[in-house]
């Protein structure tokens, strides 16, 4: 059980947060003008990786606002935290 | 007194006796013991029968470790609990306990035929066996093996037990309360450090607080009073909360911990008087110190499994703490020197005792010293078989060869009537591992130990692998001080006397002159698998210690292992060659020890199992019957039976009233999301496949969401309140995942655009009245108000008052029929709708339920987002292409809806039936065939929502069907259980097409 650090709120339960996949994926500004497997690749494929990842997380059960973290899933460290729209760390 | 209890010790209080039952005869102990120390002071060693080949079994063991003596306690009434370990029961007075795993007795048990059929069943016979024919699995096999297996009786009825959960922060917790526990305790709570120790049995002390022996001194004093000295002092300490009968349960990421404290199990069941039985603690502490301590193992040899087989380190406690002696003709059987304690006791006692080492030499100073008390010990030596069948009585003893491979040399026959063994000792690293940290292999004494990276939390003590007094206390000390940065302790000059051990050997299986095939050497006492089964497991190709362990069932059982997961490993590594360290462990999962159920749901049950909301007007629901169904966390009345009208006759009633006079529903339920800001307009285009620009202050309209994939999401009726201002409406069930999904477009994609959302689904009551007559009812109400058509069109809204409050009211339907929405404030929910019905007396206004508004809404063809849908249906498949914008640049799916997959002319599309037979109703979820003839039948569609109509006097449904667009007027079948129901194709608006009703 993790415990997060709402850039917002400061820290609270994991209980408190739901995730929200990867981050950093944009919604295509023209979608229109996409082929269907550009569209798909924006649509469907997610990374998985065993390392660091970068995801989305809500503070659903508290302030609602969305927030980027940098987590290694695979001891499930928290290495950063940034509000949305803030450039991901450089490490 | 019984002959065992031959030794008056503080921690057991003699003058207080306890009368208890196990196996229906009727026993004494006295206040303090365990069930487990009082059986065995009353002589009794045999408490259950082994799971596979039914073997006798004695108590093994002193604590959580116990693979044997599992119990069912107070059986036949609503707190009976199986699976408790007699050596973890405080003895209460009237207690009773029964063996498990026997049929009739465990004295005489029929299960007992296995073991001599036991050749025949190696590991894996019942993935082998029970394969063939397959006919007998269901009728035989499976009643056969479900009749047999299985530990215990579940109780039958609810837990009557109170269970609680409590959160708790802290700066450091602390747990095990044995020797290393309380020094860390004392060092954390006196450096102004909020500090937690927890403890699992009912005193703290471990393993040292009855140590009374002359090789083991600190400060010159026996090592259990300086200990006692100590623990006194810590409980003057303010800012340390001590928690006995407290088991750690597990260690989460992040130092979030759950421990489970034991509040009444050891009170007599009439003296409970309905407190808390269990609480829960879920802790979330800064550093953690680990001091779990270790546990003894035992050793592997022939017929090692008989009752009055144990623990070494057991047997010395049940003599030193709880009085009693295990055997009068003791033999212990070790590999190391700890045993050695346990034979000084006994000598000091004056009881029979003699050592079998398989070591060649030892010199340490507790080695002299029981050579000097006169224990007679037989080095290098192994026990090759017992005998004894309910109880151990002998055993054959053979010299090692040089090696250790093999037995040399004459049999010995030595008789016995307790057998100790002691195999070394196992760091209990599972709260270690559980947090995510991993084990190191220490070669010198084979044990697995922690690897600290993590630096919020440390292993101090045994559980560390420091096994000497000195080691312990030195070690503890300086890791502490460390861990919470501290300068000086009251433990830097500490003076130890310590025996420390020096020669070491072990043999995981031990070698005897009975061929190994014959041998029956457990691992895994409880699940009966033997080494000659890990042997088996090796040859047929199993590599993996996770693979050997299941297809073995070694480290399975309710134990998890704890005694024999090390044996499985070092026997692998034996027999395939390789060294121990490199084949890992199996993993440590949480619970620590079995959870029970009520501590895990706490005070989660009944009507506390989940939210419950209601209406403001619930309760003119309840006084006028309605019956409800659960619609989300929502109760939504169902259907309003009058004189025992059933489920059909009522909604028959309801759905005819609402067409031919009026009706009303409560729809407060509805989610409602009020939309804020300047670009509030610009918002609704990008969510709603429709568009919104051009919708008029006061007007309403109807909108369907989609997902990112081109799927219908939710849909509902958005009013337009003012320029930048809007209130949305969403199903009951889809509110807050709509809210969310909103708030993640508006703070991640479109952090530019100004808009405010907030949920205002419990703000508002909602009445909706239909019917012909609705527009009277509301002239009634509101009397000054001009309701003609022109004053108040269809989809549109106005501001209204009922004595002086505001209240809005929407001209929207989902029936089909003239309708109106009232919205207010929910305190006046409940008066707004008594007023309605008041004032549609004279219109005969017939309350109704969910089930008349579905009825309703599918004779006019309306879907219900989650009914009629399933997460793969368009706006196109639910044809449905009129809402979608052909204008519009974007709106989240708009892509999705032409890629090749949505364009597909065969997908399953929305359409009407209508049966051959109209008064046959359809199964929701039936399944739609065209073909009977082709085999296999191609299932073409499903049933989604099916009623009588009684608007229009036959059956109505609607299905999604392949290509079902093109298919009206074709005929298809209906497949049931016991006939094939026959229906046409239709449109799926079933009434009033042209909108009639609407402006009735």
């Amino acid at each position: 059980m993790f415990l997060i650090n709402c850039p917002y709120c400061g820290e609270r339960d994991q209980s408190e947060f739901s995730c929200g996949g990867e981050a950093h994926i944009v919604r295509p500004k023209q979608p229109t003008e996409l082929s269907d497997d550009q569209w798909a690749e924006y649509l469907f494929m997610r990374k998985n990786i065993k390392g660091i990842q970068f995801e989305r997380w809500n503070h659903a059960h508290g302030c609602r606002k969305w927030f980027n973290m940098v987590r290694d899933t695979s001891n499930d460290k928290i290495h950063a935290i940034y509000k949305m729209g803030e450039k991901p760390p450089v490490e | 007194m019984t002959k065992f209890r031959v030794n008056k010790t503080k921690f057991i209080d003699q003058t207080k006796t306890v009368s208890f039952n196990f196996d229906g005869k009727s026993y004494h102990g006295f206040e303090g013991d365990t069930l487990a120390s009082a059986l065995l002071a009353n002589g009794v060693h045999l408490v259950g029968r082994s799971f596979k080949y039914h073997r006798p079994r004695g108590i093994m063991s002193c604590g959580s470790e116990e693979p044997n003596a599992i119990c069912q306690i107070n059986e036949d009434t609503d707190l009976t609990e199986p699976n408790v370990r007699a050596t973890e029961i405080e003895l209460y007075e009237g207690l009773n306990a029964s063996s498990q795993n026997c049929w009739p007795s465990v004295n005489f048990d029929i299960g007992g035929i296995n073991n001599l059929i036991s050749p025949f069943i190696p590991a894996g016979f019942y993935y082998k066996t029970f394969m063939w024919p397959k006919s007998f699995w269901k009728k035989i096999y499976e009643p056969l093996i479900r009749w047999s297996a299985g530990l215990g009786k579940s109780p039958t009825k609810p837990d009557p037990e109170l269970y609680d959960h409590k959160h708790v922060h802290c700066d450091v917790l602390i747990i095990g309360g044995g020797i290393s526990g309380i020094i860390a305790s004392k060092i954390a709570a006196k450096n102004n450090l909020k500090t937690i120790l927890i403890e699992d049995k009912n005193i703290l002390g471990g393993s040292t607080i009855f140590q009374k022996n002359e090789n083991y001194k600190i400060n010159n004093k026996y090592s259990s009073e300086w200990l006692n000295e100590e623990i006194a002092e810590l409980k003057k300490l303010d800012n340390l909360t001590i928690k006995t009968r407290t088991t750690l349960a597990a260690y989460h990421s992040y130092n979030y911990l759950l421990a489970k404290e034991n509040i009444s199990d050891h009170i007599p069941v009439d003296k409970r008087n309905g407190g808390i039985r269990q609480r829960l603690w879920k802790i979330r502490a800064d550093k953690v110190i680990v001091a779990t301590g270790a546990i003894e193992r035992p050793l592997v040899f022939n017929n090692n499994d008989r009752p009055g087989i144990m623990l070494s380190y057991s047997v010395k406690k049940y003599l030193d703490f709880y009085g009693v002696s295990c055997g009068f003709n003791n033999v212990i059987f070790t590999n190391n020197d700890s045993a050695y304690e346990t034979a000084v006791s006994f000598k000091e006692k004056g009881i029979s005792v003699e050592i079998i080492d398989i070591r060649k030499n030892s010199n340490s100073k507790i080695v002299k010293n029981a050579e000097k008390l006169g224990v007679k010990i037989y080095w290098n030596s192994t026990i090759v078989n017992t005998f004894g069948h309910r109880k151990i009585n002998s055993i054959e003893i053979k010299n090692l060869s040089e090696d250790g491979s093999n037995v040399v040399g004459d049999k010995n026959r030595i008789n016995c009537d307790c057998l100790a063994l002691s195999g070394g000792w196992t760091p209990m690293v599972h709260m270690h591992t559980q947090s995510g940290g991993k084990l190191d292999f220490r070669e010198i004494d084979q044990t697995f130990i922690p690897n600290e990276i993590d630096k919020n939390h440390i292993n101090v003590g045994s559980c560390n692998g420091d096994f000497e007094l000195e080691e312990i206390i030195n070690n503890t000390n300086k890791k502490v001080k460390n861990f919470l940065k501290v300068s000086e302790t009251e433990f830097d000059k500490t003076s130890i006397l310590n025996s420390k051990e020096l020669d070491k050997r072990n043999i995981w299986l031990l070698p005897s002159y009975i061929s190994e095939g014959k041998c029956k050497s457990f691992i895994d006492f409880q699940n009966d698998s033997t080494a000659k089964d890990i042997k088996l497991a090796l040859r047929e190709g199993f590599k993996s210690i996770e693979h050997v362990k299941r297809y073995t069932t070694t480290g399975m059982a309710t134990d998890q292992g704890k005694l024999s997961n090390m044996h499985a490993l070092g026997i692998i590594a034996d027999t395939a060659g390789v060294k121990m360290g490199t084949l890992g462990t199996t993993t440590f999962r949480p619970p620590f020890t079995p959870l029970t159920f009520g501590s895990i749901v706490g005070r989660s049950v009944g009507k506390f199992f989940d939210i419950i909301r209601k209406t403001s007007i619930h309760e003119w629901h309840v006084k006028n019957k309605a019956k409800f169904e659960n619609v989300g966390q929502w109760k939504r009345p169902w259907y309003y039976p009058i004189n025992n009208e059933d489920l059909h006759d009522a909604v028959q009633r309801e759905s005819k009233a609402a067409r031919d006079s009026a009706g009303i529903l409560d729809a407060s339920t509805l989610g409602k999301i009020d939309i804020q800001g300047t670009d509030a307009s610009e918002f609704l285009n990008r969510v709603y496949t429709n568009a919104w620009s051009k919708l008029g202050i006061g007007k309403c309209r109807y909108g369907l969401m989609l997902n990112e994939d081109g799927m219908v999401y939710d849909d509902g009726v958005t009013t337009r309140l003012g320029e930048n201002h809007y209130l949305m409406t969403t199903t009951t069930g889809g509110a807050a995942n709509v809210l969310s999904k909103l708030e993640d477009y508006l703070q991640t994609e479109w952090p530019e655009l100004d808009v405010y959302l907030t949920s205002v689904t419990d703000h508002y009551s909602t009445a909706s009245i239909c019917g012909p007559n609705s527009k009277k009812i509301l002239k009634k109400i509101f009397q000054d108000k001009d309701f003609s058509d022109d004053a108040f069109p269809h989809m549109s809204y106005q501001n209204a008052k009922i004595d002086e409050i505001n209240c809005r009211i929407m001209r929207i339907s989902f029936t089909g029929e003239l309708s109106y929405e009232i919205n207010i404030e929910s305190q006046y929910g409940k008066s707004l709708w008594e007023k309605c019905i008041e004032a549609g007396k004279e219109f005969k206004i017939t309350p109704y339920g969910t089930e008349t508004m579905h009825l309703l809404r599918a004779e006019k063809g309306f879907i219900i987002v989650g009914q009629d849908t399933d997460g793969t249906m368009t706006p196109i498949d639910l044809q449905m292409d009129w809402i979608v914008s052909k204008k519009k640049f974007d709106f989240i799916g708009k892509r999705s809806l032409y890629r090749s997959d949505t364009i597909r002319e065969d997908r399953k599309q929305l359409v009407g039936l209508l049966t051959d037979d109209p008064n046959e109703v359809l199964e929701e979820g039936a399944q739609i065939v065209s073909d009977m003839n082709k085999k296999p039948i191609e299932m073409i569609g499903h049933v989604t929502s099916s009623y009588f109509s009684p608007n229009l006097n036959k059956s109505i449904a609607l299905a999604v069907v392949k290509s079902g667009k093109k298919m009206n007027g074709q005929k298809l079948i209906v497949p049931m259980e016991n006939k094939n129901i026959n229906v046409t194709v239709s449109d799926s608006v079933f009434l009033d097409k042209e909108n009639k009703r609407i402006n009735a």
